[in-house]
């Protein structure tokens, strides 16, 4: 079947089977490999990509269903000149990541709840972050990192 | 030193390539003409094979090959067999399974592999292993660690007649257990040391490809150190270690499990160089959690007797570790002389019998897992000191202060041969029981009974041992431009080694920090002593190979700045990258162009600034990392959830290299003993051996809302004596910390309803059940 998306802003069109999970499309098909997958039971968040600008798990829904759509995954996540996300940014600063692996995934939920939820608080946060599996940082560097974008967010 | 220096919170460097999507991880490869391959994993726990019939996954459109065990023998694969040996006090042999990488006459685990389909893509690959068919006759199968060491026990090798490998003795118990018989006092502890999955967030991958002309096979894969993967699949496939080269790209995680001799990862190099065609497999979750290693799994027995001050005379203690069906390249070791080898930890004990019997079952094979034996001793030494407190009347931290190790006794000669060159194991507690305001629970746990919770605190003083294999090696290079680059023999998967090598060359060198290379995981460019990052030793061993490294870069530079200067070699001076005589200088960057110059060099001198350093240390002489942890918690009793309020770690890890790095590691290892203790389970159904945890939808992986901010610090006093830097391991000590410290809490939270323990992890239903159970006796 044919589908046509805009990720990270280019226009993409393909040809792809309709059995095709969206996390698979953007990773093998696209090589974008910066989203990655960790699990096959929509647990561990690491394939967290935004589609239509919410934070979406691209290994639980199929390519064709993304016809049309815009998506964003961590390779379009800095600025067009390089600039780090401010979440990007934020994980840096706390030491929010440690193996890489779960980051994409982390930081793609983290800018959306930033996005959603600013001036959010770490009991939030860490609830806001149910479906996403660190085994790497004990999660502080990451909620600290999310809390402080979220308190910027808010001008706090 | 600097803005970049040693102990300077440095950001990483690694970060921005990992938090823009540039990270390069082994699945992110892909080769022209790569075929995919898919496993046939054993159903059942155990089960003869009669038969096996390929055709029908061969008519599948898009399957190439499949490949048997089998076919692997001919092919050259050899067996594996442990690299492992105990003998019992009467000089038997540990009893040691030969495992074939695909057995073809007898599965022994659920999801052990058994046949490899080979396919044009991932999906026809994982279709036609769906329909190899094989004729199992099953057979009955044991799978429970405590069972297993009982006489009648099902056998799962009859060869050998039983399923304990081998009966490991310390010494003979008479002399322990008659001064436990005389004892004043006596406790006496039964723990099971839940089994792990140790997940690292990347599921095990692997590549291959082969060069006919060269016959070199090249394999991608996670690994923590690409030499000893080099060495040990060399082994396998009964190839010389040359004609295997090792690549580990980017890394995922490894928390022990990495490197090991994998049957998939085996089988891939063989086929890519048997087809010669580029293989892959991609191991999805469910897969690698009945594939990779897991971790723990004892059960431990230990009685101990105090005299009437509470003074620790003697102390006897029996473990069974659940090796799984084969023996792993550690797993027996890990509680006699791997990280078990600490045991009885920070406690001055004399008298002291240690029995330990490795039991083959029907699961996966167990081996190192984040502390890898020291988790596990630390929590018996701490049940047994909680136990012997209240056995004793007196508080959890005076019956520590009165048995830890004080620092008069240092260094100290342990139990099982190990000197502690430092520590002040009775100064740190006292010191975190301050930080944790461990004198004003009282009124915290006041408050929280208003509000219808139970609150409790508890406290774990631990040590660990640091170091893994005594050698590593290292090398500093710097190129015609004057730009250094780092060759690690260590194997960085998390721990920001390119950031705090560089620190260091920054640090020695005064080359600026970025302009500092880091090159890791090649066989081609690894220095041939590397061996890996394990066993908390990255700091201790390739730290002090780079600072040596350094130190000969500078040897080897003042003579060829004494030489460009026209100065005596004995006057020149070595500072902030230059090297001085009198008020002439000359960097180290020029003295790199110029090295690779022959006509500037001196005579005698070889051309290059490029100085590899193999470090070897005693082996005996490993470090001790070592600390105390405080834990808080609230309790519902209603529905038996707790919550962690309150985590105070202090942690001596000797010299602090990257205070931002080592809280991390602090972070991630206290939430992996929280794991432990709180959500994860590996469990075994008894009857049909099948693992019920099998995916993250039944496995409790620690999330963020399961822990609280860790308030976490570092001893400045107590720098290691027996290396050049002072480190200490770090990686390891909080998985050894936690689990006692929380499981401490949560008992002093149900002292109301006389609880005095409950066995990992304390899911709310096992801290109900206790609840409901207690008050049922005190009715009764
Ligand atoms: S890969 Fe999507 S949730 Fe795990
Ligand atoms: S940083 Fe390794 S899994 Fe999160």
């Amino acid at each position: 079947m044919n589908i046509s998306l805009t990720i990270n802003g280019e226009k993409i069109t393909r040809d792809i089977a309709t059995n095709l999970l969206l996390a698979d499309f953007l990773r093998d098909n696209l090589r974008l490999t910066g989203t990655h997958v960790g699990c096959d039971t929509t647990q561990c968040g690491c394939c967290i990509i935004h589609l239509n600008n919410k934070a979406v798990k691209s290994c639980t829904m199929l390519a064709v269903q993304a016809d049309g759509a815009q998506i964003t995954t961590i390779e379009g996540l800095a600025g067009a000149n390089g600039a780090l996300h401010p979440v990007q940014e934020a994980f840096r600063e706390h030491h929010g990541l440690q193996c890489g692996f779960c980051t994409p995934g982390m930081v793609m939920m983290g800018a959306d709840i930033v996005r959603r939820l600013p001036g959010a608080d770490e009991a939030t946060i860490r609830h806001q972050l149910e479906g996403n599996i660190c085994r790497c940082t004990g999660y502080q560097g990451i909620v600290e990192a999310i809390m402080d974008a979220s308190s910027q967010a808010k001008g706090i | 030193m600097g803005q970049y220096g040693i102990g300077q919170p440095v950001r990483r460097k690694e970060d921005v390539r990992l938090l823009t999507g540039k990270g390069r991880y082994t699945d992110d490869i892909h080769f022209d003409g790569q075929l995919w391959a898919a496993f046939f994993r054993s159903p059942h726990a155990h089960a003869k094979i009669k038969s096996i019939d390929s055709a029908a996954a061969l008519s599948v459109a898009g399957v190439r090959h499949v490949f048997t065990g089998e076919d692997m023998r001919k092919g050259g694969m050899k067996p594996l067999v442990a690299d492992i040996n105990f003998t019992d006090r009467k000089g038997n042999k540990m009893y040691k399974p030969v495992r074939h990488i695909l057995p073809s006459d007898r599965a022994c685990y659920v999801g052990e592999p058994l046949v490899m389909v080979l396919a044009d893509s991932a999906e026809a690959a994982r279709a036609g292993a769906e329909l190899i068919e094989i004729d199992f006759e099953t057979l009955p199968n044991i799978t429970s660690t405590a069972k297993a060491a009982e006489p009648d026990a099902y056998v799962l090798h009859p060869e050998h007649g039983s399923n304990i490998a081998v009966h490991w003795e310390n010494s003979a118990p008479d002399e322990v257990d008659a001064l436990i018989a005389q004892a004043p006092h006596k406790v006496k502890i039964h723990l099971v040391n839940n089994r792990l999955i140790v997940a690292p967030m990347e599921p095990r991958c692997a590549v291959a490809t082969y060069d006919a002309k060269e016959d070199v096979i090249t394999l991608y894969s996670p690994t923590q150190g690409v030499r000893p993967a080099q060495a040990g699949f060399a082994g396998l496939l009964g190839i010389d270690k040359k004609k295997l080269r090792v690549i580990s790209l980017d890394v995922g995680g490894g928390f022990g499990i990495r490197s090991k001799r994998y049957p998939e990862t085996a089988a891939v190099a063989w086929a890519a160089k048997h087809i010669n065609q580029p293989v892959k497999w991609r191991g999805d979750r469910s897969e690698t959690f009945v594939s990779d290693h897991h971790g723990r799994d004892q059960v431990n027995d230990a009685v101990m007797g105090l005299d009437k001050n509470g003074r620790v005379i003697a102390l006897r203690l029996e473990t069974i570790v659940n090796v799984g069906a084969y023996s792993g390249d550690n797993g027996p070791r890990l509680p006699i002389d791997g990280g078990g080898r600490i045991i009885p930890c920070g406690y001055d004990i004399e008298k002291f019998y240690f029995s330990v019997k490795p039991v083959y079952t029907n699961t996966v094979p167990t081996d190192t897992y984040r502390g890898a034996g020291r988790p596990e001793a630390n929590y018996i030494m701490e049940r047994l000191m909680d136990a012997a407190a209240e056995e004793c009347g007196l508080t959890r931290d005076e019956i520590r202060r009165r048995n830890l190790i004080p620092l008069s006794k240092m260094p100290y000669r342990t139990q099982m041969n190990f000197v502690y060159d430092s520590g002040d194991f009775i100064g740190t507690m006292d010191k975190t029981l301050e930080l944790a305001d461990w004198k004003g629970f009282a009124s915290r746990r006041k408050e929280t009974e208003k509000r219808g919770k139970l609150r409790g605190i508890g406290l774990a003083s631990f040590v660990e041992q640091a170091g893994g294999r005594p050698t590593e090696e290292m090398r500093v290079k710097f190129d015609e431009n004057g730009k250094a680059t780092v060759f690690s023999g260590t194997f960085s998967h998390g721990q920001g080694h390119e950031t705090v090598y560089a620190q260091m060359v920054n640090d020695y060198l005064g080359v600026p920090f970025d302009q500092i290379d880091f090159v890791q995981g090649d066989t081609d460019t690894t220095p041939p002593g590397g061996v890996g990052t394990f066993g908390s030793r990255s700091s201790m061993m390739g730290g002090v190979a780079i600072k040596r490294s350094c130190g000969q870069i500078i040897m080897k530079g003042k003579k060829i700045a004494a030489h460009l200067l026209q100065a005596d070699p004995a006057a020149v001076t070595f500072e902030n990258g230059l090297f001085r005589v009198g008020v002439s200088s000359i960097s180290i960057q020029d003295v790199a162009r110029a090295a690779s110059d022959p006509a500037k060099l001196p005579e005698g001198v070889t051309p290059g600034l490029d100085e590899s350093n193999l470090f070897e240390r005693e082996p005996d002489l490993n470090n001790f990392p070592n600390g105390c942890h405080i834990c808080e918690v609230e309790v519902d009793p209603e529905l038996g959830t707790i919550e962690i309020v309150k985590y105070t770690a202090l942690d001596d890890c000797g010299v602090v290299l990257n205070p931002l790095i080592v809280h991390g590691q602090v972070y991630g290892g206290v939430a992996q003993g929280i794991g432990q203790a709180l959500t994860e389970d590996a469990i075994y159904d008894a009857e049909s051996g099948q693992l019920l945890a099998g995916s993250f939808m039944d496995y409790g992986m620690p999330r963020a809302h399961h822990l609280s901010m860790i308030e976490a610090h570092f001893t400045d006093d107590q720098p290691c004596k027996t290396n050049d830097l002072g480190v200490k391991g770090a990686g390891e000590a909080g998985a050894c910390g936690a689990p006692p410290a929380f499981v401490s809490a949560v008992c002093d939270a149900l002292t109301p309803y006389g609880v005095k323990h409950i066995d990992m992890p304390l899911t709310p239903e096992r801290v109900w059940t206790a609840i409901q159970q207690a008050k049922a006796h005190k009715a009764a």
